[in-house]
């Protein structure tokens, strides 16, 4: 009921900010791609050929069943960490993001290291490797976080005495789940895997490292287009045909997120008592190992120097053996990621938070499009967007192509999305009844928001800026077009230790690898004790 | 409030960042700072690029974008409103590519001279070599304790089933040398039928050189179970430096008869308003102090000669007398149809 919804005055002029940013640093940039080599023959080519419809319809296949794949891991694990607290909730929480932030190098590696020739997997599992069943575990591997993570917030807000009355007329555990919370959820759960959907459908490193050379996604072909073939036109074309895919997908997404009830919002989890304590362990047991398996042997392999156990990568990184000029130090390169992660999480929350707040409010038609708006770059190909700066950004005032701030605003443009997916739900469930009271009670517009939305919401824009950042430390495809190689991220340095061979290389990798999972473990803990901290308070 | 609290944090952040983003620009004072756009690969040391702008007085900014292949071409869709005024890295296999796209400015450099004549493939002087490679399968030593296969046909043969590791030429840029070296070897009419024999002998095909070397070669650092590896000639000296304590041996040797060439080229990039200063940096390119600082940098090999290489590449790298080569204006004209061809192959 939209007369529930006071509009806020000024609003038109505050969707300015995501639109004008949108707009110079998406729309502008691809639409240059997209002009320069678009032709309608073009187009018709691409949706002609045999080769190229294989891999559309390989893009949306692997996207639409590594989402499946993704909810069916991250569910349990999302129920038990949104019902339960218990000692070490805040650890588990990190080791369940930190795969989403590594680079693709490194889980290819590591998962070769489980599932090749010579890992302890290698034989039950070594006919994944490489192939689509490596592609889709790897898909699951990184998204996991992603539902765990929205879906669990969601849940925190379900108030469990539901369940509870479910269970006492007789409905099992997961009969009361499915019927009861899973329906509350679904709002953030489509949010969640409509990320997902779009992560996957422009998978580029997992497919090219993992795949294996019959397997190629719109992405893949893309860059292959443009790095070798200098065909910008069918480059284009493609282009075309994925922005029309995602912003189908999107719409139907769109439709499918139902109303949402107004929950009380305030964290529902407690100690585990009895056989609760089986049940935690039955579900988070498998998922942590399957989660931590490969950071554990990247941390391992990070210290094992041959013969024996050292620190000799560590100190490798730090020196510089052949006095390049390229030489970074690791913690300038740690400086590189949190300050432009720092940045990106800003401008995230600025442009998502905007965003999410018109689009809560908002009639329905409004806030589908500003969604669509900003989601639609997460399914964009890096390389069409790295592109497009290159090729739109180059007259002054705006010849940015060798600024270093293209690098944090291109990871706000794909963090914004989660920004919008995670508050906009925490918005809607806010209880109409707490800004009709603010506002009897002789609160202004703009005096409800501040004083209702914005306190009920922060918890919800904490989870957001978690994502921001990890998503910033852990961009790669992006980042290797637009970072000026005396200022590499993490993920780049790492991906250049890997281009030459040498044990000390693949070594130096695994240590700085270990280094951006420390990075992201602790901001990550860091959010969590702060989000645990801030509960009390309302 | 704690909200107001991680806002201004962030703020700071952001003020912090904007502070120390800025303070590399500009160069000091009135000299001019080029910009050299090249691939992610590109490293040269601190030292000598400081005695290149000591002497001249002209500081030196490297923008990399990608890998050799993006690079090039995004500095031909960029033609217009160039990157910057030296473009290092256009190989051999993409040099017709660059000179149709007429990227580059003229410039014979006096050194040339001094460059080996096989390695000026540009005879009105658009392009001047600076860099050469070979690409070659490397063998893993510890399975070939008798002595490695020597030819391609040999690697067609039973013995050598399931032993080797190539990189897709649609997405690699050793995978294309390699494919091109059959070519230069069987011939127009002859590369496809031994490219089918590999294909019985079950050989295993990577998107890059990274899933090749690292995945699936048992050598060196490779962690995989296949003995044979498209890679460099120069890779066997790499196992030796990068690694903590030094071998005496290279754990990798070089099927020589295998290499096929790589030359690296640099241009001066049409449109750029410091012509004069760009002509020397290229000239500085061929020094002696630059292309004996190479080896070591980017593991490739100098085009001038008489330059000293570093004992470890004395010692470990593959002489190759005669690398196998193709014309570049051939490679240009037939470069797509052969991959598609290769694709039809080896995975139809």
């Amino acid at each position: 009921m939209d007369r529930d919804r006071p509009r806020l005055s000024g609003s038109g002029l505050l969707a300015t900010v995501p639109l004008a940013f949108v707009g110079l640093f998406f729309v502008w940039p691809v639409a240059t791609v997209i002009a320069e080599g678009l032709t309608g023959a073009g187009v018709l080519e691409v949706l002609g050929d045999r080769r190229l419809q294989r891999v559309a319809w390989f893009t949306l296949w692997q996207a639409a069943v590594s989402t499946v794949l993704t909810i069916a891991v991250a569910l349990p694990g999302a129920w038990a960490l949104a019902r339960f607290r218990f000692r070490g909730r805040a650890v588990v929480w990190a080791l369940i993001t930190v795969p989403f932030v590594l680079p693709t190098v490194v889980v290819a590696s590591a998962f070769v290291a489980v599932l090749g020739p010579r890992g302890p997997l290698g034989g039950p599992l070594g006919g994944l490797l490489p192939g689509v069943g490596a592609i889709l575990a790897a898909h699951v591997y990184f998204n996991v976080a992603v539902v765990a993570r929205t879906v669990a917030n969601a849940l925190g807000q379900v108030d469990p005495q539901l369940e509870e009355a479910a269970r006492s007329l007789g409905a099992s555990r997961w009969t009361a789940f499915r019927e009861v919370s899973l329906p509350l959820v679904r709002p953030a759960l489509v949010a969640a895997a409509s990320i997902v959907f779009l992560f996957t459908f422009t998978s580029f490193g997992v497919v090219l490292l993992l795949g294996g050379p019959r397997r190629a996604t719109i992405d893949v072909e893309i860059w292959r287009q443009v790095a070798y073939f200098l065909d910008l036109r069918t480059a284009a074309a493609l282009a075309v045909v994925q922005l029309v895919a995602v912003v189908a997908c999107l719409v139907v997404a769109g439709r499918m997120q139902a109303r949402v009830v107004p929950r009380r919002a305030r964290d529902a989890a407690r100690r585990p008592v009895g056989a609760e304590r089986a049940v935690l362990a039955a579900i988070l047991g498998p998922t942590l190992a399957f989660l931590v398996t490969p950071l554990a042997v990247v941390a391992y392999r990070s210290v094992d120097v041959g013969g024996g156990l050292g620190l000799t990568f560590y100190r490798a990184l730090g020196t510089s053996r052949r006095g390049s000029s390229l030489f970074v130090p690791p913690e300038a390169a740690i400086r590189n990621s949190v300050t432009y992660a720092a940045i990106a999480t800003a401008i995230a929350l600025l442009v998502g938070g905007i965003t999410a707040g018109l689009a809560a409010y908002r009639d329905r038609r409004t806030s589908r499009l500003l969604d669509l708006l900003v989601m639609v770059p997460l399914g964009t190909s890096a390389v069409t967007l790295g592109l497009g700066f290159l090729l739109a950004l180059d007259e002054p005032p705006l010849d940015l192509r060798t600024w270093w701030g293209l690098v944090p605003i291109a990871h706000a443009l794909i963090a914004a999305p989660f920004v919008v997916r995670i508050v906009v739900p925490a918005l809607r469930s806010i209880d109409p009844r707490l800004r009709e009271a603010a506002a009897v009670l002789g609160a202004s517009p703009v005096r409800v928001r501040l004083a209702v939305d914005v306190p009920l919401a922060s918890r919800a824009v904490l989870v957001a800026a978690g994502f921001a950042f990890a998503i910033s430390l852990g961009e790669f495809g992006a980042t290797l077009f637009l970072a000026r190689p005396d200022n590499p991220t993490m993920p780049i340095a790492i991906f250049r230790f890997l281009g030459q061979p040498g044990p000390l290389n693949l070594g130096q990798a695994m240590a700085m690898s270990t280094l951006l999972m420390l990075v992201t473990a602790t901001v990550i803990a860091g959010i969590e004790r702060f989000r645990a901290g801030s509960v009390g308070a309302f | 409030m704690k909200v107001k609290r991680w806002l201004a944090g962030a703020l700071a952040l952001l003020l912090v960042a904007a502070g120390c983003g800025d303070d590399d620009d500009g160069g000091d004072g009135d000299g001019v700072t080029l910009r050299l756009v090249t691939h992610d690969s590109f490293a040269v040391s601190d030292e000598v690029l400081e005695a290149f702008t000591a002497e001249s007085g002209i500081a030196v900014e490297i923008v990399a974008s990608g890998d050799a292949g993006a690079a090039l071409n995004l500095s031909i869709l960029n033609r217009e409103n160039p990157l910057g005024d030296v473009f290092f890295g256009v190989d051999n296999t993409f040099l017709t590519r660059a000179l149709d796209a007429d990227l580059f400015v003229r410039h014979r450099s006096p050194a040339i001279d001094d460059v080996d004549p096989r390695f000026v493939l540009d005879d009105e002087h658009r392009v001047t070599p600076i860099d050469h490679g070979e690409v070659c399968v490397n063998f893993d030593r510890s399975t070939y304790p008798d002595g490695p296969p020597a030819t391609f046909e040999d690697l067609a043969d039973p013995t050598e089933r399931g032993r080797l590791v190539v990189q897709n030429p649609a997405t690699s840029s050793p995978g294309l040398a390699f494919l091109l070296g059959t070519i230069a070897h069987f011939g127009e009419d002859g590369w496809q039928d031994w490219w089918r024999a590999l294909v019985a002998n079950d050989v295993l095909v990577a998107t890059g050189w990274e899933e090749a070397y690292y995945q699936h070669f048992s050598g060196g650092s490779g962690e995989g179970d296949r003995p044979l590896v498209v890679s460099y000639a120069t890779s066997p000296p790499a196992e030796v430096i990068f690694a903590e304590p030094q071998p005496d041996d290279a754990p990798t040797g070089v099927l020589v008869d295998t290499c096929v060439e790589q030359i690296e080229f640099a241009g001066i990039l049409q449109g750029t308003e410091h012509e004069d200063e760009a002509r020397q940096l290229i000239d500085f390119m061929l020094s002696p102090v630059f292309q004996a600082d190479m080896p070591m940098q980017m593991f490739v090999l100098p085009v001038v000669e008489g330059i000293d290489l570093p004992e470890e590449f004395v010692a470990h790298a593959a002489v190759v007398p005669e690398p196998l080569r193709l014309d570049p204006a051939d490679i240009d004209v037939n470069r797509d149809r052969w991959i598609d061809e290769w694709t039809e192959i080896v995975l139809g």
